[in-house]
């Protein structure tokens, strides 16, 4: 290496670690990083409780859970971005406290976000070193800082060249870019959280080979991610989180399979979502047939998808995260243009019909973010209750808005769907999540509809809720009502359908009986890994 | 599946705070989960204190500091503050210059409720001062070009301003939903091509004349039959005796105050259109069509644009000359965001700079320039804009800690309901 001398150079702060480990082939006595029964409580819900984690210089460790088990909570703290109500945080052996995410660069924890944070008009130089600017003179010493992320690029293998636009890269270079951005500012603890959420498998590949050449450089990556395939090959320890607490740290990657810690993930001691008798009647209320989506780049996100779901019948739809599914049902309720394909409701085809028209028509939507596509934080409970339903009474009258009317059905659901709240003139934000998520399936099963969609109606609300939510599923599916179920939490897919699908890059690869299936057989299909039925 | 996951240390359901962690995309969490509302789009969209009491107390707050900001500016400048606001205060009670100011405050008021119209749904409407430009040149001409008997003469002009304030206006919108051109760079491009259109149709040889005796172009004026006359009967009627001539068509600025009022929060549209300003895409998944709202909204404000000129074109200049009142559309941004896009508040906020613009001159008596004035206006804005802020954040962390304390203390409409 004849950059050698200058590599050292860059990598100053992490020489002696390095020379240790060299050394000696053993971990290191202090660890990288070391949480110990941290708990961070938000109104209503805890987050994370007593979580002790430690986590090893010069390894890639990855941190699995259900979306909403409080991984990302827990990253929030060991960066700085919000603070732990109890517990400690020790990095290299001492004690710290970080009040914002400078403190934590400045003890050498980085962190890759999953949606990139860069400037997409300035080169990639200017992105490294924005913030961090060598100065020589009193003006930005360009020179150095190329020559510097140059040496970096090469020692860690982070191929990219510096003088290129933002703009003009795809989306694994633009992750090499954020890692860079993080080793310049002297990290030696990267948190790279669902890295790969946005890659295409190459470049998932090619961020595993980057990964190896960090730690085999010394760094320590702490990688989180519910993809378990994934998972097992790039780690070299594995913890599981779930529902805000560590069930199993540190397992050796060589001696788990994929099975044990989906069973880690999803647990067993969950209200078992279960349907008795079928209520499946003969008259089909939605027949979507080949419907494709294309982004705005002319790649299909819905691929020729085709189902039907009669009254009475609740569909799942088992997929990972990205894999057409948000597009499908935000086609489904004409939030975006089909590209091709048709969409009947009832047998009518409902197609081109805008939005409003098919909620009007009796389409109830749960959506998967509550607070960007479900809810406005900002207005009181019974303008929310309003919301998707403000051309019908009893919100409105006419032209007009029925105040009483509305404040007198959001009490209703208040009651009916037990939100806890106050009143009704409280804002939306000030509810915990659960009562948020109660308050809009009250609001959705209101008005008599025909079908539901639901998209991740109990994520991230406690085990109560999620049982309330699940008796009313089941109720209105013995009204006959239509179901289209899409979830991460495969235990409730599969004992909430009566007919399960399993979406994969936005085809429909394979029809399993939910009957039968286990959440193991069900997530390999998801990968796309799995026979296919 | 019990092994290592912590001897099936399961939650118990409903004893005390489930165990469940927000969700990585939405966080549930009241407190931290969701992203507070950036500051500037809270000022534009009409957020702000709640409560009674803060809503009128904050920009009391404001106002006074303001006010301390401004005095300290006056001594810096050399001038005695107190002497200084007293005779602003002074002049600005007189009888003749609350006329002045009143008739200022509708114009800006007309101008500033067409402002917050777009605000409310987050479009950004700069374009106000050219639509009400054009607006009232052309139904100035067209006043001037035809005697019809009373009502129905004004009731044209009128119609015609708001008829082609809205169409000025619907431009942008179109251009926004189909081409997707910023609504703030088309609406202050249309400004300068209004300029240009009233410049080449304000000459003899079109649609206006020279006054005799000056170097004046006017459109013709508009007869006797087309004006409208002063208030000052009317307030003689109910005791008000006042020396120069209010605005008659100050009842049309109350009016469309209310109107605004009334829609925004007695009418569906006005739900869509204060949804669309909050949370784009709650709206959009609620089945409001966002393009559609966005022309609608961008002709709403275009048309009350289009009547900023009426009172003083049928109640004083009766013509469209070269010393028609400019840039109002602006001063009406300014005013909007101190009023909050409230329609009370805009009233005040209109009322508050035509005093500071009508007691400007009196300044200069006291060897203060006048210019203080626009310095004043601005530390005001500034003032108002951060202090709401401010409260506003401070009043939802003690909402959300008032929600929690009150379900710790058992009061919950959920329960209250299931016993009752």
């Amino acid at each position: 290496m004849t950059s050698g001398a200058a590599a050292h150079h860059v990598r100053t702060g992490r020489f002696e670690a390095e020379f240790e480990a060299e050394g000696a082939l053993v971990p290191d006595q202090v660890p990288a990083v070391r949480l110990t029964s941290i708990t961070k409580r938000f109104p209503g819900v805890v987050a994370n409780r007593d979580i002790d984690l430690t986590i090893e210089r010069g390894e890639v460790h990855a941190l699995c859970g259900e979306n909403g088990a409080g991984k990302s909570t827990l990253m929030k703290i060991l960066y700085g971005m919000q603070r732990p109500d109890e517990g400690t945080i020790e990095v290299e052996g001492e004690a710290v406290s970080f009040r914002t995410p400078a403190d934590a660069i400045d003890r050498g924890i980085g962190m890759v976000h999953q949606h990139f944070k860069l400037a997409d008009n300035l080169t990639v130089l200017e992105n490294v070193i924005l913030g961090a600017e060598p100065r020589r003179f009193g003006r930005i010493d360009f020179a150095s800082a190329r020559a510097k992320i140059r040496e970096m690029a090469q020692a860690y293998g982070l191929r990219v060249d510096p003088d290129v636009l933002v703009e003009t890269l795809g989306v694994g270079e633009r992750q090499r870019v954020e890692i860079l951005k993080v080793l310049y500012r002297g990290a030696r603890v990267l948190i790279l959280d669902e890295p790969t959420a946005v890659l295409v498998p190459q470049e998932v590949d090619e961020l595993f080979g980057n990964l190896r050449e960090l730690r085999a450089e010394g760094l320590t990556v702490l990688f989180i991610s519910h993809k378990l395939d994934e998972v097992l090959t790039v780690a070299d320890t594995i913890s599981v989180i779930r529902r805000g607490t560590t069930v199993a740290t540190r397992l050796d990657p060589r001696e788990t399979t994929s099975r044990r810690l989906a069973e880690l993930m999803v647990g067993s001691e969950l209200p078992t979502p279960e349907l008795r008798e079928s209520t499946v009647t003969e008259d089909v209320q939605l027949d979507v047939s080949g419907l494709t989506v294309f982004t705005p780049e002319g790649r299909p996100v819905v691929d020729d998808v085709s189902l039907r779901i009669r009254r009475g019948e609740i569909v799942g739809l088992a997929g990972v995260e990205g894999n057409g599914q948000s597009e499908l049902i935000e086609t489904i309720m004409g939030i975006r243009h089909a590209d091709a394909g048709t969409v009947l409701f009832g047998g009518e085809d409902v197609t081109h019909w805008t939005t409003r028209r098919r909620r009007e028509a009796g389409i109830a939507y749960i959506p998967e973010d509550r607070h960007r596509h479900g809810l406005v934080l900002e207005g009181p409970l019974w303008e929310n209750r309003m919301l998707g339903h403000q051309t019908r009474p009893p919100n409105v009258r006419g032209p007009w808005v029925d105040r009483r009317g509305a404040r007198r059905d959001t009490t209703r659901i208040v009651q009916a769907y037990d939100v806890r709240t106050p009143g009704i003139d409280v804002p939306a934000a000030a509810l915990s999540g659960g009562n948020q998520q109660k308050l809009i399936v009250g609001r959705e099963m209101s008005g008599e509809p025909r079908l539901l969609i639901a998209a991740h109606p109990t994520r991230g609300i406690d085990v109560g809720a999620q049982a309330a939510i699940w008796d009313h599923l089941r109720q209105a599916r013995a009204d006959g009502l239509a179901v289209l179920l899409i979830s991460a939490d495969l235990e409730e897919l599969i004992g909430m359908s009566d007919t399960l699908h399993v979406i994969l890059r936005g085809r429909l690869v394979a029809e399993v009986d939910p009957r039968t299936v286990t959440p193991e057989e069900l997530g390999s299909a998801m990968t796309g890994a799995g026979a296919r039925s | 599946m019990s092994e290592p996951n912590g001897g099936g240390e399961g939650p118990s359901p409903r004893k005390d705070a489930d165990p469940s962690g927000p969700s990585d995309r939405s966080d549930p969490s009241g407190r931290s989960g969701p992203e507070p509302v950036p500051a500037w789009q809270a000022i534009l969209r009409g957020l702000g204190p709640r409560g009674l009491g803060l809503r009128i107390g904050a920009p009391v707050l404001a106002l006074l500091i303001s006010l301390v900001i401004t005095m300290i500016l006056l001594r810096v400048t050399g001038a005695d503050p107190f002497s200084s606001v007293q005779s602003m205060v002074d002049y600005g009670t007189t009888e003749n210059s609350i006329v002045d100011i009143v008739n200022r405050a509708t114009r800006y008021y007309l101008s500033a409720v067409a402002v917050a119209i777009g605000f409310r749904m987050a479009l950004l409407n700069i374009g106000v001062d050219g639509q009400y430009r054009l607006a009232a040149f052309l139904a100035a001409a067209l006043g001037g070009a035809l005697t019809l008997p009373a009502p129905f003469g004004q009731m044209l002009v009128i119609v015609a301003a708001m008829v082609v304030g809205g169409l000025w206006a619907a431009i942008a919108g179109v251009l926004k939903v189909t081409r997707g051109v910023s609504e703030v760079l088309s609406t202050i491009m249309l400004n300068a091509i209004a300029t240009g259109l009233i410049a080449y149709l304000l000459n003899d040889q079109r649609l206006a004349e020279v006054r005799p005796g000056s170097n004046n172009v006017a459109t013709p004026r508009i007869p006797d039959e087309g004006r409208v006359g002063s208030l000052n009967g009317f307030l003689s009627a109910i005791g008000i005796d006042l020396p120069g001539e209010v605005y008659g068509l100050l009842p049309l600025a109350i009016v469309v105050g209310i109107v605004f009022w009334v829609v925004l929060n007695h009418t569906r549209f006005g739900f869509d259109l204060k949804v669309s300003g909050l949370s784009p895409s709650a709206a959009r998944a609620s089945g409001v069509d966002a393009r559609r709202m966005v022309v609608y909204t961008m002709v709403a404000s275009g048309v009350v644009a289009g009547l900023i000129g009426m009172p003083e074109l049928l109640g004083a200049s009766y013509e469209y000359s070269l010393n028609f009142p400019a840039g109002l559309g602006f001063t009406g941004i300014t005013v909007a965001l101190l009023g909050r896009n409230h329609p009370v508040g805009i009233a005040l906020a209109a009322l508050l700079f035509g005093f500071l613009d009508q007691t400007s001159d009196v300044l200069q008596e006291v060897d203060v320039p006048k210019e203080i004035v626009g310095v004043m206006q601005g530390v005001v804005v500034l003032t108002v804009v951060i202090v709401y802020e401010l409260v506003r954040r401070w009043e939802i962390r003690l909402q959300q800690r008032a929600v929690a304390a009150e379900l710790a203390t058992g009061h919950d409409l959920a329960r209250e309901g299931s016993t009752s």
